[in-house]
């Protein structure tokens, strides 16, 4: 009889986990699992709300990322009404969707992955977290506290709401920007600017090069990447249609209304996360890590490998810097930590060169829209990974039906393979420790989940 | 000696502990007097011991305890129980924890019909419902103190960063902490004319009246205008705060949807509301979809599976 290994709760991620590390006899992996451990049930619940409603119920699906959910489901019912945002409506919720991006960012990088990297991945759990690295690079940690904390106010200031956002509406936006808040805006958003080329260049410098090794290897899998992208084939997180890769650098591209031609949910008896997968590579879904079939990833690293550039200049520089080091498509699992600093550029960059578009005061912010039957999908790059949400709705302009695919679930299935590949290469004959232990869940925190 | 924080989430989705690190850097002084011994989204204490052989789920003792989320499943429970018997202390953070928050709108079909329908949908496969090692779902969304005795409960939707701080400098201090008792209504600063004029309440659709280079006061109460607005029959709290004195959604210039649960802790908002409508010759019935005025209360038994839902109410 072999043994269970529990690591339960998965820490510093976003919801309920928990990875099972099953041992045979000798004390080798048989096999793992990543369990998610609990479901909501959204896509039931918004059943019979009127639609317009709905973008400020879904956006209770992650505190972390509101506005993404709040965003997609604004664009879905926009597509149930048959109404096109205005222009100032449409630039506001793009704006509103970057500058959410760079909090996110902040509090990813250096409040839940940088314990194990400033820290180190072998230190007492004890202070293994932001408290710990308080301590020790106190200055670090108030710049970085007070960073993130300008991004959350920013939004606080313009939109009412960081947390569960409510300014977001059927046909655009329910306040205009004034001249006076796009100058503090675009003013805070520089300030964001220089430091997240700070923390590229602290984390090129300090971080990265002690742990090339780690990178090199730690859960490490070979999958396919999904992201957004325009026309040019640049980097979008707001709008744009979809890019699917394979792992040998093909793409398919696909309009967001067609998702459901492109992909499926596969789902397992072990985990209330369903596992999406292309299921236009007709290849089926397998978590096999010699040969997976169907298989993508979602995300930063996702996105970095999908893009043929970045319309930004600062960003720009940066991804030709990682794809001249680590190729492309990249598959380092690690890799989606340092494709996460590039975003955190590009999305402050993104921000100024929106709030530098004088017409984004525009009282012009809201087209009118009536309740009525009709089919919405809308899209965008939540920092997980590429959120879709579809409605339909009857002739009272409620809602009937819906489906949602959220960034996370992507990477479920990768979550998986990164866990068993990381698990099988670091625990050998029943040897392993906490240190070792914590190892594996750092090829989960990767993905950001 | 630093006073011991257990902090856990439930049925929820993190927006109380973002806004528990909203604080910002007020937080940074907190931590000079509090401890956090458990917080999963911060910190790495594992349930059955760091290397995962332990038989118990363990939860280091705490002065203080945290809980945000309703309680939906086994696991739930558990831990609930766990953080119960170990906490001195118990606060409900949060909506979901104090009334079931938005994951008790699946109260009117059950947890079981309501998780059954998501793997359902157009993009999943046909396959079996998830029942193996996952904790099986209670019969519908509750209440923490449904489940446990809860000594605080401190609402929102998310929760008000200053109000958490203040919950948590006055019990280290040893006094009660001072939740707020009046309404959104009490707290807001928008323009009340009178009565009169709006028949049936408006689906937003439509941007309220106001202008934008005005300050806030200058703007209509937007139940005035004509807008469903519960501000009436929810909890104040959201517009805590030093230099924030607008209920965040008023700034935002949209309607109160009362993510901070009734004023009174056993009221029901749907009623309160549909009262407060009926008093100023509002016709309550043009309300679509009334019950979803329970959507962040719907716990405590207030929202209830309905024989068979009809498409729509009456």
């Amino acid at each position: 009889m072999g043994s269970v290994i529990n690591i339960q709760p998965i820490t510093r991620i976003e919801g309920h986990a928990r990875i099972a590390i099953h041992l045979d006899d000798t004390g080798n992996v048989r096999d793992t699992f990543l369990h998610i451990m609990s479901l909501r049930g959204f896509e039931k619940f918004i059943q019979g709300r009127p639609a317009e409603e709905v973008p400020r119920i879904v956006n209770r699906i992650c505190g972390i990322c509101p506005w993404m959910h709040h965003l997609a489901s604004n664009k879905a019912v926009d597509g149930c009404f048959g109404v096109k945002p205005t222009a100032a409506g449409h630039k506001l919720r793009e704006v509103c969707q970057v500058m959410a991006h760079i909090s996110d960012k902040i509090l990813h990088f250096f409040f839940l992955a940088a314990p194990d990297f400033v820290l180190g991945p072998d230190s007492d759990y004890a202070v293994r977290n932001v408290i710990g690295i308080v301590k020790k690079a106190p200055e670090l940690a108030a710049k970085v506290v007070k960073m993130r904390q300008l991004g959350q106010m920013m939004l606080e200031d313009f939109a009412g709401k960081a947390i569960h956002p409510v300014a977001g509406v059927v046909g655009g936006f329910a306040k205009p920007m004034t001249e006076e808040e796009r100058k503090s805006l675009l003013s805070n958003a520089r300030t964001l600017l220089d430091f997240a080329l700070y923390a590229m260049e602290f984390a090129k410098t300090s971080v990265f090069p002690k742990y090339e090794d780690l990178m090199a290897t730690l859960g490490v899998i070979n999958t396919g990447f999904l992201g957004t992208v325009d026309d040019n084939g640049a980097l979008q997180l707001y709008d744009g249609h979809l890019r699917l890769m394979k792992a040998d650098g093909t793409v398919t591209e696909f309009p967001v209304s067609e998702y459901d031609n492109y992909l499926s949910e596969h789902v397992e008896s072990w985990t209330y996360g369903k596992m999406p997968y292309a299921r236009c590579w007709n290849e089926g879904f397998s978590m096999d890590l010699d040969a997976p079939k169907g298989v993508y990833r979602s995300n930063t690293l996702a996105r970095m490998n999908v893009a043929d550039h970045i319309a930004t200049p600062h960003a720009q520089a940066e991804l030709e810097e990682f794809r001249e080091k680590f190729g492309r498509p990249a598959q380092g699992t690690l890799l989606y930590h340092w494709a996460r600093l590039i975003e955190l550029i590009y999305a402050c960059e993104r921000t100024i060169e929106l709030l530098e578009q004088e017409d984004i005061t525009d009282t012009n912010i809201r087209a009118k829209a009536e309740p009525k039957a009709g089919r919405g999908i809308g899209a965008v790059e939540a920092p997980r990974g590429t959120l879709i949400h579809d409605y339909t709705t009857d002739d009272n302009g409620c809602i009937v039906k819906a489906n949602m695919i959220v960034g996370t679930t992507h990477n479920i299935a990768p979550m998986n393979m990164s866990v068993k590949e990381a698990a099988t290469s670091l625990i050998k004959d029943g040897v392993y420790d906490e240190a070792l232990l914590n190892r594996v869940e750092m090829a989960v925190r990767a993905y950001d989940p | 000696m630093r006073v011991r924080i257990a902090e856990e989430w439930l049925h929820s989705c993190s927006g109380c502990e973002i806004a528990i690190l909203n604080m910002g850097e007020p937080l940074l002084e907190l931590l000079n007097k509090i401890e956090f011994v458990h917080i999963p989204l911060l910190l790495d204490h594992k349930y059955y011991g760091q290397r995962g052989q332990k038989k118990d789920l363990e939860i280091p003792k705490a002065e203080i305890g945290i809980v945000s989320g309703g309680v939906a499943n086994e696991e739930h429970v558990q831990v609930l129980d766990v953080m119960r018997e170990k906490c001195k202390i118990l606060i409900a953070l949060g909506t979901c924890a104090t009334h079931g928050g938005l994951p008790a709108l699946i109260n009117e079909w059950g947890m079981k019909e309501g998780i059954e329908a998501c793997y359902k949908t157009i993009t999943t496969e046909p396959c079996r419902v998830p029942d193996e090692v996952v904790p099986p779902p209670l019969d519908r969304v509750y209440a923490v103190d449904e489940k446990v005795e809860v000594d605080c409960m401190l609402p929102g939707c998310p929760p008000n960063s200053i109000l958490i701080a203040e919950v948590i400098t006055s019990l280290i201090n040893g006094k009660d902490p001072v939740i707020p008792e009046k309404s959104v209504c009490d707290t807001c600063p928008t323009r009340r004319v009178g009565k009169g004029g709006v028949g049936a309440v408006l689906r937003f659709l439509q941007n309220v009246q106001y202008d934008p280079e005005r300050p806030i006061e200058e703007m209509r109460c937007l139940l005035e205008q004509g807008f469903m607005c519960m501000g009436p029959v929810t909890a104040a709290g959201c517009a805590a705060g030093a230099d924030q004195k607008v209920p965040p959604c008023i700034k935002a210039r949209v309607p109160c949807r009362g993510c901070f649960g009734p004023v009174r802790r056993d009221g029901n908002q749907m009623l309160d509301m549909m009262n407060a409508l009926a008093s100023n010759g509002i016709d309550w019935k043009s309300v679509v979809d009334r019950r979803s005025l329970l959507r962040f209360s719907g716990a405590h038994g207030l929202l209830r599976k309905l024989p068979r839902r009809k498409t729509r109410e009456e």
